[in-house]
This record gives C-alpha cells, structure tokens and sequence, in this order.
C-alpha cells in the first residue's frame, strides 16, 4: 500500500492512506464517515480525500475545491487535530450501505 | 442512548498484534506473499489493510502499510508485498522475513476501500503492479462466497514475468461463474501475446471494461498515475463518481 | 504492557549520525532534496504571478513577475534543514532580499514585528520581521542557478534557511505585517511557532 521510497515528489494518496491515524482517533471508522466540506460544501467520504503532508503531518483536502478538511500532526506531546475546514461529519450506522 | 449509539463504540480499537511468518511465497522475481499467523486477529473485509511494524534489535523501529490479499475466510492472513530497491520495510518483507520470523501487525484498517459480496456488482476491478492485492483479497472472497456477482479485471503489469497471481487468476477466469480476466504488459510482451500491449487508457476500458450503463462497483489500485488515468477515464465512459472508489500506493514518508 | 518481537535480521535505514558542526542536533545529511507537500502544486501562469507586501489593509508594494525579474538579484549559498531531519548543505539560490523589497517598497522601518507569508494553495507560515532582515532571507526564484520547478515551490519561495526548511513557504505570493506573532499552517497544529534548527525547536513547547 505505502510504496516505501524516501525520496520521490509526494504525489497524492486518497484519505483512505490515512484511515490507521484516524482509526486512533477516533472510535467509528473515520474513512467511511461522509465529510461535507467547508470550504464548498461538496459531500464526500474520508476516505476519498485527497492526501497531502507526509511526514510533516495528515492534511486531507477536499477532492473539488481543495479545502483543507482535516489536519492531523504527532508531536511529542500530543496529536494536534484541525476539522475547522469540515463543516460537519456524519458517521454512518452501517459503512457498508 | 439507543443502541445504535453504543453500537459505534463497540468497533475494536486498534492495537499491535504479534504475526508469526507460516510461509512465503515468490509470486514474482520481485514479489513475495506471506503467509501470517495473527493470534487473536479479528475478522477483516476485503480491500483492508493492515499497518506492520518492525522492531530492530535496538529498539529501532519502521512502519508501514500493506493491502491484505487474502480472503476474509481464509484462515490465515496474506500480505503480498513488492520490493522498492530504496526502501526501509519492503527489502526486509520481501527478501528477508522467513517462516518463524515475528513482526507486529495493527488492524484491520480501513472500510471505505471494502467490498463484499453482499454489496452485488457487478464488480469491475482495475490494478496496476502490487495494485493488484485488496483486488485479490475481494476475488478471492467472491469465490469463497461462491458468488455469481458478474465481475472484470483489468491488470496492468511491466512483463508476463511480473504478474502477480497469474496461475491463480487464469484458474478463477477458467471456471464458469468466476471473473473476466483481462492482462495489460505495458513494458514487453511474450511472442504470440494476445491481451493488452500498452498502459490502461480510456480506448481499453471502453473495449473490456463493464460498460458503465450495468452501474458496476469499481475499485481502482495501483500507483497513483494508473489510478488517476483510469479514473478519469472511467468518468469520462459515463461510470458515476461515487460508484468509483481509488487506493493510491505511494510514499507516506512515515 | 509487552516488549514488541524483534524482528529478526532487520536493521532498518538510519541514516549514520553526521558528526559536522553544521548539521544541527538530531539532523541528518541528504543529498537528494525530498519534496513535501501540504497540498496541490499550484500551477500558475507567470503573467498571473505577483508579489504584495501589505500591512493592515494598505497595500505598500506590488510586483509583477517581470518586475520583479528586473529588481536587484542576490545570490546566496545556504545550508538548509527540514524539521522531518534531513539537512541539505551548500544549496544555491538567487531572488531577491526582504531588504531590497522594503527598500524599493520606500519601507524605511518595517510597520509592524512579525509578518504572515500567504501562498497559493492557502499554506501560511509566520516570521518575526527581524528574522528576515539584514540579508537573512529573500524571495527566491532560482535554485542551483535555474528557474525553481512548481514541485519545489516554483515560481518562487520565500528562503529563511536559519530557520526550519517549513517556513521557506512554497509558492508565496503576499507578505502581510502583523503586530503580534500568529500561527501559520503547520504552527497551528502543534510546530513549534519560531522553529531555531540550532536549539531544536520543532514543536509547540519544545
């Protein structure tokens, strides 16, 4: 899945690349959550976002306006977590309908 | 609270499980299957993956991702893993790690990139190089299901040589109910080659793939130019946005 | 709670410590220049490019890129270093200096201490005005003598090398004097708000 080369142009992932942080996160399954974007309000899952940051941190943007729509960086403290680019996140009862 | 609230935090929370090497498999000259023995691990659907960590001697430790290619009824778990000449975890997957050898294992993970056989089809699946694997994992569940879901896919690899799953593939496509198996060599082809001679392109889906009007569930993996290419592609056939779903493989730099 | 399982004959890829007195603790020497990137590379005609400085809502200097082009060059070597640990040595550059834009801006004393970077893309990180100064850091638009490619921040980035290689923002378009110091993008989730490569200052806290 994570082509294990150090040091290639960072082309994209989907979110989906994200889903083991985010399964640390949170309890439901972040990457079959429906996220409507702040930025255009474009509806979409997770886990079709597109991913951004590498080792910097988890930057999962909007696929048509490219809003920032979740942020994620570890430190050595703690795990800094920004949804201000999301307006709201619904988490299916069944991710699989 | 109504139970379907309580009902999201019952979903298991990752953690590290120890995963023991039961056998290896050369697929390729430069790909090889594990064959893993995960105490305790907990039911996975196919197109999940699992994140595996290393630990050196020193306490030193790498992590990185891989697609789970076996069935979900499968007793044991398979990953199937590429070597890139440069890399921390795969030289080490791929060439090294022998039957005894432990390592650790977090999932599974993911459920946007997931298909079972109750979700129907028809089910059109396009893979570049070790793309290839959470497709595997859904065809080989299709078949332990004995489903009759009408299913393609589209491969797209370097040379013969480098078809992950071959005989497998050629098995499945040969029985009456099993998937339409369609092979793209982009680099060289054998004398005699009849399947595909070139990158997969809007003109190849056009012609083998699920024609867009039966709405298939399409899964796209691979790197990320195939993906893209092959997604475009299918949107500009007049398959919808969300009955596509991609996994990109690529650098995390993690 | 359990020791992980040795995985045996893995060794892993650290890269050797660099004992060198310009690589800064816990750095390591590169010889690639490894892209990392919070969003899309932008791509932009150069007849759309320009260059503003601003402070509150007053707009104190604009450039096109062929005026820009026709402003004062600087070239400089520097060494370079990515909080992700990778240090970069004797890169070269050509732009032109905050100094030389505030001078022809007419900018005698900068209006306000610290400064916020906006690019295409939305990225922003923040400066102190000082640590811009004195030839400190310039808007670059050529790397190893050629015109930088959109992948490394083309057509052109800010270059503030003392500090951690984030703050040379990518693609930036806009300098905005601000009086008190603000977090930019990677600041605002946890980096460290100044980030001093010699002291180690990656996070918030550190």
């Amino acid at each position: 899945m994570s082509l294990d080369q150090t040091s290639t142009p960072a082309a994209p992932l989907d979110g989906n690349a994200a889903a083991g942080l985010l399964q640390e996160v949170f309890v439901f399954d972040a990457t079959s959550a429906t996220v409507t974007c702040g930025g255009c309000g474009a509806t979409a899952q997770v886990g079709s976002a597109v991913l951004y940051g590498g080792a910097m941190g988890t930057v999962l943007r909007c696929a048509h306006c490219d809003t920032p729509v979740l942020r994620l960086a570890r430190t050595p403290t703690g795990l800094w977590l920004d949804m201000q680019g999301a307006r709201s996140l619904m988490i299916p009862n069944d991710p699989q309908a | 609270m109504r139970e379907t609230d309580t009902a999201l935090a019952d979903r298991p929370r990752l953690q590290w499980r120890t995963a023991e090497v039961v056998r290896v498999i050369d697929e390729t000259p430069r790909v090889r299957s594990l064959v893993l023995s995960v105490p305790g691990w907990p039911a996975h659907r196919a197109g999940q993956h699992v994140d595996v960590r290393l630990t050196a001697a020193d306490g030193y430790q790498a992590q990185r991702s891989y697609s789970i290619a076996s069935a979900p009824e499968a007793p044991q778990l398979t990953l199937t893993v590429e070597r890139i000449d440069d890399g921390e975890v795969s030289p080490y997957l791929a060439t090294e790690a022998r039957a005894g050898d432990r390592f650790e294992v977090r999932g599974p993970i993911g459920g946007y990139f997931v298909w079972t056989a109750a979700l129907g089809g028809p089910l059109l699946l396009i893979a570049g190089g070790s793309g290839i694997a959470p497709l595997m994992a859904m065809l080989r569940h299709r078949a332990v299901a004995a489903s009759d879901v009408p299913s393609v896919l589209i491969y797209s690899s370097r040379t013969f040589a480098d078809i992950i799953y071959r005989e497998e593939l050629d098995r499945m496509a040969a029985l009456s109910d099993g998937p339409r198996v369609f092979h793209t060599l982009t680099r060289q082809q054998p004398a005699g080659w009849s399947g595909g001679a070139r990158r997969i392109d809007r003109e190849m889906l056009a012609e083998v793939a699920i024609a867009p009007g039966r709405h298939p569930r399409a899964f796209v993996c691979g790197p990320t130019s195939l993906v893209e290419q092959a997604a475009r592609s299918l949107l500009a056939l007049g398959h919808t946005a969300n009955r596509i779903k991609t996994e990109r493989f690529g650098p995390t730099g993690a | 709670m359990q020791d992980p399982p040795i995985a045996r004959g893995f060794r892993g890829k650290r890269p050797p410590p660099t004992a060198n007195d310009r690589i800064p603790p816990g750095q390591h020497l590169t010889h690639d220049f490894p892209v990392l990137s919070a969003g899309p590379t932008p791509t932009l005609r150069l007849e759309s490019w320009s260059f503003a400085l601003q402070a509150g809502g007053a707009l104190l200097g604009k450039w096109s890129w062929s005026e820009f082009e026709a402003l004062p060059q600087t070239q400089v070597k520097v060494d370079i270093h990515c909080v992700t640990t990778w240090s970069k040595l004797d890169t070269t550059w050509q732009g032109v200096t905050i100094d030389t834009l505030l001078e022809v801006a007419g900018i005698s004393e900068p209006p306000q201490p610290y400064a916020m970077l906006h690019c295409d893309g939305g990225y922003t990180t923040n400066v102190p005005v000082a640590d811009l100064l004195a030839g400190k850091a310039m808007i670059a638009t050529r790397y190893e003598g050629k015109p930088m490619s959109p992948e490394h921040g083309g057509p052109a980035r800010l270059l503030v090398p003392h500090l951690y290689f984030w703050k040379s923002a990518k693609w930036v378009r806009r300098l905005r004097f601000i009086e008190h110091d603000e977090p930019g993008f990677w600041e605002s989730l946890g980096y460290h708000l100044y980030g001093d490569p010699w002291r180690e200052q990656r996070y918030a806290g550190d």
